[in-house]
C-alpha cells in the first residue's frame, strides 16, 4: 500500500495514530494468542488422560492404543474422500473455468457455492435417510462378485452405514472448497500460453493438458491438502451417518467400521465424564495437530506459488 | 468439414483437414446412450440410478468410438475428456438436488405456525416447535458476530493498513489462513477446556458458543475485510492525509466506510458459514426443550443440535420427531440461502462503487 | 459513501432491533400462568433411558405448577452422578444403583451435607431383543443363543442351536447381523448383565455400559439400533421404542416369554433389595436367572437420586416433583408416554415413603 507518511503533525495526532495502531496491532496478536490458545487448552485439558485406565478408554489400555485406531479411521474416510472429490472438482472446475459458456459458468460457481453453504448437519440427515439406503444393493454386489478385493470383504451392510458411504458425504463436503481453489488457478492461466497452444493446432484437452494443468499443478496440490484438512475435521456427517465401532480394518462395505476422531468426539462426549472427557480431548488435539499441519503446508505451498499476491 | 466417414487413405493425405463429426454429435450421442440404456434397463428391470450410470458409460465409449473412427484419436481423446467434464459436474449436482428435494419434500410437512413459535417444553406425542432453537441459534451467532467483527476487522486494518510488510502481519496472514482449516469440533472442545477451567468443570452455556464459533469465523472476517480494504483506492487515502487527517481518523472516516457494504457482505458470508455448525455447539452449549434467552446462563438449544437430536434420539415418538427435524432443517437451510443472497445483494450495492 | 453506509446500515439495525422485539417475548407455549404458589428451577441430569419418561413427569408437574420449571438433562447416568455430588444438579437419575466400590455412596454422602442420598427406582422397562427376518415372526431365543450370536459365534440364521428353541419355523441360511450401541448406555449395561448372569457362561464378558465387543453393526441411542434393525439383523433395545419391529420371547424356566411391563414388574418383584444399603437407599438386586412364570428378567431398572435435605428454595419442588415421579399418577404417565412397567405396589409405597422425608434444612 502506498501509504504517504507526513513528517509532521501534533503530538495530539500523533497519540491518535498510536493508539490505534497499536489497537489493529493487538487484535491482530489476539488471532494469534487464539490459535495458541487452541493448542495450549487442549493440551492442559487432554494432559489428564495420559493416566487413565480402560475404564475412561473404552477398553483400551492406553491413550495411544485408544486414539490409533481412530487416527486410522480418520485418515482413511479422508483419504477416500480425497479419491472421489478431487477428480469431479478437477473436472467441475474446468467445466467452470474453461469449458462452460460464461453465462453457464456464473450459474454452475453459485451451484457449487451452494453445496458448500448446506450444514454439515443436513448432510448427516441426507446421508443417513437418502444415501445410505440407496447404496445398500451397490454394497451388495460389490460384496458378492469382489469379495476378494480387501476393501470390498463384506459382509456387505444392511443399512449403508459404512465408512465408504461416509467418504461419499465427506467427499461432497470437501468439493466445494477444492473447487472454488483449483478453478481460480485454471482462471490465472496466462491467457498468451493457451492461446498459443491452441494456435498450435492444440484440441482443447491437449491445450489444458500443455498449459493449463502445469501451471496449476501446485494449486491442485494445495486445494487437495486444504480439502484433506477439511475431510479431517468433518464431524456431524460422519458421526451420523457411520456405524462406528472403532476397529482398524480395510474393509469399506460391512456394518464393522472404524471411528474418527470426530466423529468420536461427537458421538461420546455427552455421556463421557471426568477422565474419559480428558481423553475425548487429548484426541481433538490429535485432530488438531494432523489438521494444522495438513493445512500449514497446503497454505504454505499456496503462498510459495502465488506470484505478486500482495 | 462436414464430410461424411472418407477412406483411411484419403484421411491420411488431409491431415490438416480433418473430417468432423457435425456439431450436434454429442446430443445424438447423448439420446442414443439414453436410450439404449433405458431399454436394457427396462427389460432387466433396473432403476433410475443403474441406467443413469450405464447412460453415462455408454455415452462415453459411444461418442469417443464413434470420434476415433470419423475423426483420429486426438479428437477422440478431446471428445472424451469434454464428456468427462460434463459427466463429472453432473455427479457433482445429483447430490445437491437430490439433497434439497430430500429436505423440501420432508421439511415442508412440519411447517406450521405453532413450529415457529412454540419450543419443546411440555410437549409429549405431539408436534412442537423450534422456538427455543431458533432464538438459541440467533443468540449464539449474534455472540459469535460481536466477538469476531470487531477483532476481525481491527486485524484486517492492521494487515493492510499498518503492518503491510512487517514479518508480523505476514505471520498473521498465513496462520488466519491455517486456522480456516481448524475442525468446528476441535473449536469445540477449545471452548469447552478454556470455560472448564475459567468458570468450572463441565460448564455448558450460550456464550461457550459464541466463543467457539468465532474461532472459526474470525479468519473469515478477517480475510475479506482484508481484500475490501485493499481495493479502496490509495487516492482516497491520500486525499485525506493531504488535508491534514490523521492516519487513524483518515482509516475509521475514510477507508472504512468506503469498504463498508464489502466489510458487511464478508461478514455476512461468514456468518452463514458458522450458523450450521453443530459440532461445537453440540459439546459446549448443550440442549434443553425451553427457551432460554440468556447466553450466560444453562443450556441453549440452538437448530442444528436440534435436527441432531430430534433425528438421532427422537425417542418414543420417532415419526413426529423426526418430521421436525427435518422441518428445522429446512429452516435452517433457508436462513443460510438468506444470508447467501442478502451478501450478494449487499455486494451488488457495493461493486459499481469502485471501479477498482 | 454515507449514503451507501446508511443504505446498508438502517435495514441492518432494523433487522437486529426485529431479532430484539422478538427475542423479548416467550415461545407460544411458555406462558406464565398460575396454579400453585410454588416458584423455582430445579435441574437433574442423568440416564437417557428415563428421558422420555422425565418428559411426562416435568410436563405433568410443570402444568400444575406452573412457576416451576424442572430441566432435566439426559447426559448418561454416569455424567448424571457426577454432576450430582459436585452439587451442579438438585437430583440425578441413573441406570446403575450408586456404586460402593467406585466411591459414589460417599460422595453422595458429603454432597447431602452428610447425610445418606435418597435413591428409590423410578422407571422400569422391559428391553426387548428385537430382529427382522422375512418370514419369521415368531422367534423363541434362550439366554445362550442370543450371547452366541452377539458374540459371533453363531452366524446363520438356521443354525442348530436356533433351530431348537424353534421346532417347525423355516429359519433361511442368511448372515446374522447383530446390532448394538456404539454409544454408553444402561440398556448396554443391562442387557450385558443378563447375559454374563443367565447365559450359562456363553458370555465370558462383563456387565459394562460400553458394548464389550467390536464387531457387528453400531448403532447411536435406542433409535439409532431400531433404524439399523434391516432384514437379518437382531438388537436389543428399550421395548417402548420398538414399534413394527419382530421381537423373540427369551427363554425364562421352561417357557418363552415375550418383553411386556407386566412381565419386567413381575421379575423386579420377585428381585430383591439390597439389604446392605442404608435407610432410603431402595437399590435393587435384579434376579436375571428367575423362573416365576410369566416373569421378565431382562429389563433396566433405572433410579432417581437425591438428598434428604434441601435449602428452603428447592426443598418443597423437589420433594413435589419426586413424589409425583414415583406416585401412581406420575408412573402411569410414564408409562403411557415412555412405555414402560409401573412399579409393582409394594415398591412404589416404600419409594413414596422414602421420597416423603425431603425436608428443608
Amino acid at each position: 500500500m502506498s501509504t504517504v507518511t507526513t513528517g509532521t503533525g501534533s503530538p495530539k495526532r500523533r497519540l491518535g495514530d498510536l493508539v490505534f495502531a497499536n489497537l489493529t496491532r493487538a487484535a491482530g496478536l489476539t488471532i494469534l494468542i487464539a490459535l495458541a490458545g487452541v493448542g495450549i487448552f487442549l493440551t492442559v485439558e487432554g494432559i489428564p488422560a495420559f493416566g487413565a485406565g480402560p475404564d475412561d478408554l473404552k477398553g483400551h489400555s492406553n491413550l495411544l492404543t485408544y486414539v490409533a485406531p481412530l487416527v486410522f479411521g480418520t485418515l482413511l474416510a479422508a483419504v477416500i474422500a480425497l479419491l472421489i472429490a478431487v477428480p469431479l472438482a478437477l473436472g467441475v472446475a474446468l467445466s467452470i473455468s474453461h469449458y462452460a459458456p460464461r453465462r453457464i459458468a456464473a450459474g454452475v460457481g453459485y451451484l457449487v457455492d451452494l453445496l458448500a453453504a448446506v450444514p454439515s448437519v443436513v448432510y448427516g440427515l441426507w446421508g443417513i435417510a437418502v444415501l445410505g439406503p440407496k447404496l445398500v444393493p451397490v454394497y451388495k454386489w460389490l460384496a458378492s462378485h469382489f469379495d476378494w478385493i480387501p476393501f470390498f470383504a463384506g459382509p456387505a451392510s444392511n443399512t449403508g452405514r459404512t465408512i465408504f458411504t461416509a467418504s461419499i458425504v465427506l467427499a461432497l463436503m470437501v468439493l466445494p472448497i477444492v473447487t472454488a481453489i483449483t478453478r481460480e488457478i485454471f482462471a490465472q492461466t496466462p491467457r498468451l500460453n493457451e492461446e498459443a497452444a491452441l494456435a498450435l493446432g492444440a484440441t482443447r484437452w491437449e491445450m489444458i493438458r500443455l498449459a493449463v494443468l502445469p501451471y496449476g499443478r501446485s494449486g491442485i496440490v494445495s486445494a487437495a491438502m486444504l480439502g484433506l484438512g477439511r475431510a479431517l475435521g468433518e464431524t456431524m456427517a460422519v458421526a451420523m451417518v457411520l456405524s462406528a465401532s472403532g476397529v482398524v480394518t480395510w474393509n469399506l462395505i460391512s456394518a464393522t467400521n472404524p471411528s474418527t476422531i470426530a466423529a468420536n468426539i461427537a458421538l461420546t462426549f455427552a455421556d463421557a465424564t471426568g477422565t474419559a472427557r480428558n481423553a475425548l480431548i487429548a484426541s481433538g488435539l490429535v485432530l488438531f495437530l494432523i489438521t494444522f499441519v495438513v493445512n500449514f503446508s497446503a497454505r504454505a505451498i499456496v503462498s510459495r506459488y502465488e506470484p505478486g499476491s500482495k | 468439414m462436414t464430410d461424411l466417414a472418407p477412406a483411411p487413405t484419403e484421411r491420411a493425405a488431409r491431415s490438416i483437414k480433418n473430417p468432423r463429426l457435425p456439431q450436434y454429435a454429442p446430443l445424438i450421442a447423448l439420446v442414443v446412450a439414453v436410450a439404449a440404456s433405458a431399454l436394457l434397463g427396462l427389460t432387466l428391470g433396473w432403476g433410475v440410478i443403474p441406467i443413469g450410470i450405464v447412460a453415462a458409460i455408454f455415452y462415453l465409449i459411444g461418442l469417443t468410438t464413434w470420434s476415433r473412427i470419423i475423426e483420429n484419436a486426438r479428437a477422440a481423446t478431446d471428445r472424451l475428456v469434454t464428456s468427462l467434464v460434463w459427466v463429472s459436474l453432473t455427479i457433482a449436482l445429483i447430490p445437491l438436488v437430490s439433497l434439497l428435494w430430500k429436505v423440501i419434500d420432508e421439511g415442508k410437512g412440519a411447517l406450521n405456525g405453532k413450529f415457529l413459535t412454540y419450543s419443546m417444553r411440555n410437549v409429549i406425542g405431539e408436534p412442537g416447535g423450534i422456538y427455543h432453537a431458533i432464538m438459541g441459534t440467533l443468540l449464539i451467532t449474534l455472540a459469535a458476530a460481536v466477538i469476531s467483527v470487531p477483532i476481525g476487522l481491527l486485524a484486517a486494518v492492521y494487515l493492510v493498513e499498518y503492518g503491510a510488510h512487517s514479518q508480523l502481519a505476514r505471520w498473521i496472514r498465513f496462520l488466519v489462513d491455517v486456522m480456516t482449516g481448524i475442525p468446528s469440533i476441535v473449536a469445540g472442545l477449545f471452548a469447552y477446556a478454556l470455560f472448564s477451567l475459567i468458570v468450572g468443570p463441565g460448564t455448558q452455556f450460550g456464550i461457550g458458543g459464541g466463543v467457539a464459533l468465532s474461532i472459526l469465523m474470525i479468519p473469515i472476517v478477517v480475510r475479506s475485510s482484508e481484500e475490501m480494504l485493499k481495493l479502496v483506492p490509495a487516492d482516497l487515502r491520500e486525499a485525506s492525509y493531504a488535508l491534514g487527517v490523521p492516519k487513524w481518523k483518515t482509516i475509521l472516516k475514510v477507508v472504512i466506510p468506503t469498504a463498508m457494504a464489502g466489510i458487511i457482505t464478508g461478514v455476512t458470508l461468514a456468518i452463514a458459514r458458522v450458523i450450521g455448525e453443530t459440532a461445537p455447539l453440540l459439546i459446549i452449549c448443550g440442549a434443553t426443550d425451553s427457551v432460554n434467552l440468556n447466553l450466560f446462563h444453562g443450556q441453549m438449544a440452538s437448530l442444528p443440535v436440534f435436527i441432531y437430536g430430534s433425528y438421532t434420539q427422537p425417542g418414543s415418538n420417532p415419526e413426529i420427531l423426526k418430521q421436525m427435524a427435518w422441518g428445522a432443517a429446512l429452516i435452517l437451510i433457508l436462513i443460510v440461502m438468506a444470508l447467501n443472497i442478502l451478501a450478494r445483494v449487499l455486494g451488488k450495492l457495493f461493486s459499481p462503487k469502485t471501479g477498482h | 459513501m454515507n449514503r451507501t453506509l446508511r443504505r446498508v446500515a438502517a435495514p441492518g439495525i432494523a433487522a437486529l432491533a426485529l431479532g430484539l422485539a422478538v427475542s423479548a417475548c416467550g415461545a407460544g407455549n411458555e406462558s406464565d400462568g398460575s396454579g400453585s404458589s410454588l416458584k423455582g428451577t430445579i435441574a437433574g441430569a442423568g440416564s437417557s433411558a428415563q428421558d422420555s419418561a422425565m418428559k411426562a413427569w416435568r410436563a405433568g408437574y410443570q402444568t400444575d405448577n406452573s412457576g416451576v420449571t424442572v430441566n432435566y438433562n439426559p447426559s448418561g447416568s454416569g455424567a448424571g452422578v457426577e454432576q450430582f455430588v459436585d452439587g451442579a444438579i438438585d437430583f440425578a437419575a441413573s441406570d446403575s444403583a450408586l456404586d460402593a466400590e467406585k466411591g459414589e455412596i460417599d460422595a453422595a454422602k458429603s454432597r447431602c451435607g452428610g447425610e445418606n442420598a435418597l435413591e428409590v427406582p423410578s422407571y422400569v422397562s422391559p428391553i426387548a431383543v428385537v430382529y427382522s427376518l422375512d418370514g419369521v415372526d415368531k422367534l423363541n431365543l434362550s439366554a445362550s443363543t442370543i450371547a452366541k450370536i452377539f458374540d459371533g459365534k453363531i452366524t446363520k440364521w438356521n443354525d442348530a442351536a436356533i433351530a431348537i428353541d424353534n421346532p417347525g419355523v423355516d429359519l433361511p441360511g442368511s448372515t446374522i447381523t447383530p446390532v448394538h450401541r456404539s454409544d454408553e448406555s444402561g440398556t448396554t449395561k443391562n442387557f450385558t448383565d443378563y447375559l454374563s448372569k443367565a447365559a450359562d457362561g456363553a458370555w465370558k464378558y462383563p456387565s459394562d455400559k460400553v458394548w464389550p465387543l467390536k464387531s457387528g453393526e453400531a448403532a447411536n441411542g435406542t433409535s439409532g439400533v431400531i433404524a439399523a434393525i434391516k432384514s437379518g439383523s437382531i438388537g436389543y433395545a428399550d421395548e417402548s421404542q420398538v414399534g413394527d419391529l419382530t421381537v423373540a420371547s427369551i427363554k425364562v424356566g421352561d417357557a418363552y416369554v415375550a418383553p411386556s411391563a407386566e412381565g419386567a414388574a413381575k421379575a423386579l418383584e420377585v428381585s430383591p433389595t439390597d439389604d446392605t444399603r442404608a435407610e432410603g437407599d431402595l437399590a435393587i438386586k435384579v434376579d436375571r436367572t428367575t423362573t416365576e412364570a410369566g416373569a421378565y428378567p431382562l429389563f433396566l431398572a433405572s433410579y432417581v437420586i437425591a438428598c434428604p435435605t434441601y435449602d428452603k428454595a428447592k426443598a418443597d419442588i423437589v420433594k413435589g416433583f419426586l413424589s409425583y415421579v414415583v406416585s401412581t399418577d406420575g408412573q402411569a404417565a410414564a408409562a403411557s408416554n415412555a412405555g414402560s412397567a409401573p412399579l409393582p405396589a409394594a415398591l412404589q409405597t416404600k419409594a413414596a415413603s422414602i421420597i416423603n422425608t425431603i425436608a428443608a434444612k
